[in-house]
This record gives structure tokens, C-alpha cells and sequence, in this order.
């Protein structure tokens, strides 16, 4: 008797919070596609569809709960996703030899900005809030400096990379799921993930215990970055061109931290993990699918959002105890 | 007599920790302010430096109201939209009509304390981080501005609405120049310094930013103190919408992007994110030093680019110094 009751409290609410969610909106959509009498979107290709939409805001997550998980905080991945975007697009210019030369270009940009963003909250020990805030304004100024339109032309090869199909799966959905699997044996198998953790949960105990905690918060920064700049490279095939504003007119930087938390992850960090942050990603995306199907007004499809990030978030954390600021 | 001795001995010492212990941002400002001056003479006379401060009032009453969210350890993102939703409510609200010009302004303030008080409700009661809470009222907000304006704002605000954000007293001895709004920014920034700095309910506020555990086993009713410390700074918005309505008329975007510019000026003014820390004046020159920042740019002929860049920069740099102050001096 009191161990399954001990049992029962080692699986928290808060984890179990975010499937709940998926569950329900899963329902909704399920109903609201057969109550409206079009079963075709809950076909294998509608099902693959709505999961297709998220991909950007997904890679973008999972980027964003490595910091979160850390206690930090990352609001410079919009502006990082419209340069690298743009980046690799003018990099590319329709020539399909420059292809790779254009993702390692990206994949460094996204490595510089990790490691600048780092430095700044580790050693500088500026707010991760204010750092990155104010790398995304130093991006943007940057990027807005050169280009101010659709720029560049992505060749036909590297739209591959969001249209291509492997079997009946798009590559890029299989491209995300292989990310999803990378980045939960990081976090749960290995002695970075487990640091991440320990940061997040308390890092001067952290300190104490011998961790490297500037090399974890540096790394993990790293981590998001370079994610976001392989988002801004996913939405550059998907768009065939890459332009300024992708990243800030998709609000990945504050939907990224949304979907996070709904997922359960907690922003003061050490709790949380990725498989919270899919099933946010997921609730977004289904959201959106059944708006579509319910031809919701744009506007009124806006307000509804603001609403449900907030009740679903409110949903598990009215239960905690803790004052949250 | 001994107290008198050794503040005599002490009162070099005592000197250099009075001018450690001064706000860096009044220093900057004063710089960033004489260098507009060499730029541009004409900054000198009253229509010069009154039309700036004209330009810094919203920012510098948005920033303060947003300051008490800050010191109480949470973010305000809304204001922003809600600048944006007072503006497009007001013009579809009063539809060019002068004579709903004074019910409409009550109105707006109604909003905005209700929009003070969803958002603290959330926070506090369903526990959500205000980050989110905030964030959440930001889209629900520009959905709403966008929902009741259909997507374009109708009509304009009449010529009495505008008066706040607009008209100038001429004549005034002295200073020859004298925007209402300026009057408004010294008033409610006298309010809400009395509020932070000399009531009982400011003394509260720091208690809970600092330690909210703490003010909680001491008796202090945290959840008031906090659901207050967002209707004021949703009200600070109302005003800062009333005020840039009649500076620069309707448009879609009124608010964008002013929320971080708050909190940007209250971390400029020393504010320290996580509560418990920051001054209504520091917070108000933190403002007007943003306001000094884009004006001296734009005299340097740089484009709106650069200035965004400049900005980020100066936010790490800023910051940056205040930790590695804090370290050195302990405080």
C-alpha cells in the first residue's frame, strides 16, 4: 500500500502534465476533423502534415530547453534564424556547389553567437534575459544593415531538405525526430546532460561539486544557437529565399520559450526535459491545424492563442507551491 | 561630539563612497546630453531639449511603471500591446467624435487596470511565471487591437485627445516652451516615486522582490503587493498610449517594441532583473538616455539598423559594469 503510493509520487503531475494536454488537444483535433466532416485530415498525410508545420518552432525548442533546463534563457534565437537564413541563401544564390559552404557557414554563425551569448552570462554574469536581448538586437542591426528583402535564391538541391520525402516520410520530419533522439540521450545519458541538470537545479552547489559551470552554460548556449541557425537553414529551403524578418514575424524566440514551459520544463531550470518540449510543440502545431479546420478568424485565432499558452500553463502550475516571479 | 570627529576624519573617504555610491546612469546622461548639445546648438534652447524631453515622456513613464514590476522579481511584456490597444481603442472608441474625448480617457484607464489586474491574478493566483502571463497578454492584446479595428484602424483622435501628447504652452516665463506632456511625466513620475520610495506599500514591494519567501513568513500579504505591482505598470501603459496617441497618431504599431525598451531603461537605471533592487529616477534617466542615445545617432546620420545594434550593445555593456560594480563594492 505505501509503497504504490510511493511509486505513484515518483512520476510528478507536472511530467505527466504536458502528454494530458497532447492528449486533449489530440481529441479536439480528432472530433473537430470528423464532427466538420473531413476525415481526410486524419489521414497518415494530414497527421504528417501538422507535424511537418512545426519543425522550425521544434528544432528552435529543443535548442531553447537546453538553456532553459540550465536556468538560462535564450530570446536571441528569432533574429539568428532570419540571419542564418539569409545567410545561407545569399551564401547558396541558386549554386547548388556552394550548398556546403553555406551550412558550415551558417553552422558558424550559429557557434559564434552560442559562444558570445555564453561568455557574456557566464563570465560577464550579465542576465541571460539582457544578453541575449541584447544579442538580438545586435544581430538584428547587423543583418537589417545588409539586407532589407528576400535575398539570395536557394538552389533546387537544398530545398531538399524541407520537400524531399524518404519513403512516405519527409526528410525533414525524420531529420527532426533524429534531433529529438540526439538531444534526449544528451540530456539523460551523458555527464553534459546530467551537468546541465545540476546548473539548472542549483549552480553553486554545482560549482561546489567540481562542475564547470562557465563551460556548461557556454556549451549548452552552443547548443541553442547552433539549432536555431539549423532552423533559419530548414526555413531558408522551405521559403527557397531567406529574408529578414522570418525569424521575428514567426516569434520563435518567445514561442520557443512557450512551448518549452507548456512542455513542462521550469524557467528557473533543473527540471523539465525534451520530451515535454515535443509535446509542446506538437500542441502548438495542432492548435494551429485546428483553427485551420474550424476556418477561425486570424485575429480572433491571435487572441485564442495568447489565452490557451497561458491557461495551459497555468493548468499544471497552479498545483506548485513555489512563488514564481 | 565623537560622531562629529570621525566624520571629519572620515570625510574623504566618505567622499569617494558618496561618489561610488551615485547612480553611473546620471553621469552618462549628462555626457550623452552635452555631446547632443555640441552636435547641435539649438539643443540648448527650450524648443531644443523641451521637444526631447517631449519625445522621452512615454518611454520614461512607461519604464517606471514597468520598474515596479521588475522590483517586485517579475516582467511586464504587455505594455507594449496595450499601448497599442489604447491607441486604436481610443480612435475606435471615440470615432472622431471631441465630445467623447473624457469618458473615453476614463475608459482607457479601466482597461488598462483591468489588464494590471488579469495579468497579476495570473501570476499570482494560477502561479503562472509572469514571464509567460505577460507574454500570453501581449498576443491576446494585439489580437484584440487587431479583432477591433479590423485589422486596419479606422478614423483618428480628435484634436482634444491629442492635447496630452501634443500641445505646448507657450509663453511661460523662463522656459518660453511647456508641453502638457511634460507636466503629465512629472506628475505621474512624482506619484510613482512617492509610491516606491516613501509609502509603506514601496517598502513592501522591495521586501518581497528581495526575498519573497522571506516577506511572506513576516507577514506581508505578497500576493497584493504583487497583483498592484501590475496594474501599475498596466496603468503607466494607458498613460504612455494616451500620450504617444497624440504625439504620433493611430497606427497598428504604436506599443511595438516599447515593452523591452522599459525594461531596457529600467536596467540602464540600475534595476536588477529578479527583484528586489532599483529607483524611480535612475529608471526615468535610464529612459531619457535610451531617448539620448537614438536622438545622438540619429544626428550622426546613422541608419535605423545601426541603431538597434547600438542599443544591444549597450544593454550587455551597461549590465556587465552594473555586476562587475556590485562585486567590487559589495552593494
Amino acid at each position: 500500500m505505501s509503497l504504490a503510493d510511493t511509486t505513484r509520487r515518483t512520476v510528478p503531475f507536472e511530467r505527466l502534465a504536458p502528454l494530458a494536454l497532447l492528449v486533449i488537444a489530440v481529441l479536439i483535433y480528432a472530433g473537430i476533423a470528423l464532427g466538420t466532416g473531413q476525415p481526410q485530415y486524419l489521414s497518415f498525410e494530414g497527421v504528417v502534415g501538422v507535424a511537418n508545420r512545426s519543425i522550425a518552432l521544434g528544432i528552435t525548442a529543443v535548442g531553447q530547453t537546453f538553456v532553459i533546463l540550465l536556468g538560462s534563457i535564450d530570446i536571441s534565437v528569432a533574429n539568428l534564424i532570419s540571419a542564418s537564413a539569409v545567410l545561407a541563401s545569399v551564401i547558396m544564390n541558386g549554386n547548388p556547389m556552394m550548398v556546403i559552404p553555406a551550412i558550415a557557414a551558417c553552422l558558424v554563425l550559429g557557434l559564434v553567437v552560442g559562444v558570445a551569448n555564453g561568455l557574456v552570462i557566464a563570465r560577464l554574469e550579465v542576465n541571460p534575459l539582457i544578453a541575449t536581448l541584447g544579442m538580438s538586437l545586435i544581430v538584428q542591426g547587423a543583418l537589417s544593415a545588409f539586407v532589407s528583402n528576400f535575398a539570395g535564391a536557394v538552389p533546387d538541391d537544398f530545398q531538399w531538405f524541407a520537400y524531399g520525402n524518404i519513403g512516405p516520410m519527409p526528410f525533414s520530419l525524420l531529420f527532426y525526430a533524429v534531433l529529438i533522439l540526439l538531444a534526449w540521450v544528451t540530456l539523460r545519458f551523458t555527464k553534459f546532460g546530467s551537468d546541465i541538470y545540476s546548473v539548472g537545479g542549483n549552480a553553486d552547489a554545482a560549482r561546489l561539486a567540481g562542475i564547470h559551470t562557465n563551460r556548461i552554460i557556454i556549451r549548452a548556449h552552443i547548443v541553442c544557437s547552433v539549432l536555431a541557425s539549423i532552423a533559419g537553414l530548414y526555413l531558408a529551403s522551405r521559403l527557397k529565399s531567406g529574408a529578414p524578418w522570418i525569424g521575428k514575424d514567426g516569434v520563435y524566440d518567445l514561442e520557443s520559450i512557450a512551448v518549452t514551459v507548456i512542455g513542462g520544463t521550469i524557467l528557473a531550470g533543473g527540471r523539465g526535459g525534451i520530451w515535454g518540449t515535443v509535446a509542446g510543440v506538437l500542441i502548438f502545431s495542432l492548435i494551429d491545424a485546428i483553427f485551420n479546420l474550424t476556418g477561425t478568424d486570424a485575429f480572433l485565432k491571435q487572441v485564442l492563442r495568447g489565452v490557451i499558452i497561458v491557461a495551459a500553463v497555468a493548468f499544471y502550475a497552479i498545483r506548485s507551491k513555489r512563488i514564481v516571479a | 561630539m565623537s560622531n562629529e570627529v570621525l566624520a571629519k576624519t572620515d570625510a574623504p573617504r566618505q567622499r569617494r563612497r558618496w561618489l561610488l555610491s551615485v547612480n553611473p546612469i546620471y553621469l552618462v546622461l549628462v555626457v550623452l546630453l552635452a555631446l547632443i548639445a555640441i552636435r547641435n546648438p539649438q539643443f540648448l534652447e527650450p524648443f531644443g531639449y523641451m521637444n526631447f524631453l517631449k519625445r522621452a515622456a512615454p518611454l520614461a513613464i512607461l519604464s517606471a511603471g514597468q520598474l515596479f514590476v521588475l522590483v517586485a522579481g517579475g516582467f511586464d511584456l504587455s505594455v507594449g500591446a496595450l499601448i497599442t490597444l489604447t491607441v486604436i481603442g481610443a480612435s475606435m472608441l471615440q470615432s472622431n467624435d471631441p465630445s467623447a474625448t473624457w469618458w473615453v480617457i476614463c475608459l482607457l484607464f479601466v482597461l488598462g487596470a483591468l489588464v494590471g489586474l488579469i495579468n497579476g491574478l495570473v501570476v499570482v493566483v494560477l502561479r503562472v511565471p509572469s514571464l509567460i502571463a505577460t507574454l500570453g497578454m501581449m498576443i491576446t492584446l494585439t489580437g484584440v487591437a487587431l479583432l477591433w479595428s479590423g485589422g486596419a484602424p479606422k478614423g483618428y483622435l480628435t484634436d482634444n485627445f491629442r492635447f496630452f501628447g501634443r500641445y505646448n504652452f507657450t509663453g511661460v516665463p523662463l522656459i518660453n516652451l511647456l508641453p502638457i506632456s511634460i507636466i503629465v511625466l512629472v506628475l505621474v513620475v512624482g506619484l510613482l516615486w512617492w509610491l516606491m520610495h516613501r509609502t509603506n506599500y514601496g517598502r513592501l514591494l522591495f521586501a518581497v522582490g528581495d526575498n519573497p519567501r522571506a516577506s511572506q513568513l513576516a507577514g506581508v500579504p505578497i500576493g497584493r503587493v504583487r497583483v498592484l505591482a501590475f496594474v501599475v505598470s498596466a496603468l503607466s501603459g494607458t498613460v504612455a498610449g494616451i500620450l504617444l496617441g497624440g504625439f504620433s497618431g493611430v497606427s497598428p504599431d504604436a506599443g511595438n517594441g516599447y515593452e523591452l525598451q522599459a525594461i531596457t531603461a529600467a536596467v540602464l537605471g540600475g534595476a536588477q532583473l529578479l527583484g528586489g533592487r532599483g529607483s524611480v529616477p535612475a529608471t526615468v534617466a535610464g529612459a531619457a538616455t535610451l531617448t539620448a542615445i537614438f536622438t545622438l545617432l540619429n544626428f550622426l546620420g546613422l541608419p535605423n539598423p545601426v541603431r538597434s545594434a547600438v542599443q544591444g550593445l549597450i544593454l550587455i555593456g551597461a549590465v556587465a559594469l552594473a555586476m562587475y560594480r556590485r562585486k567590487r563594492t559589495g552593494r
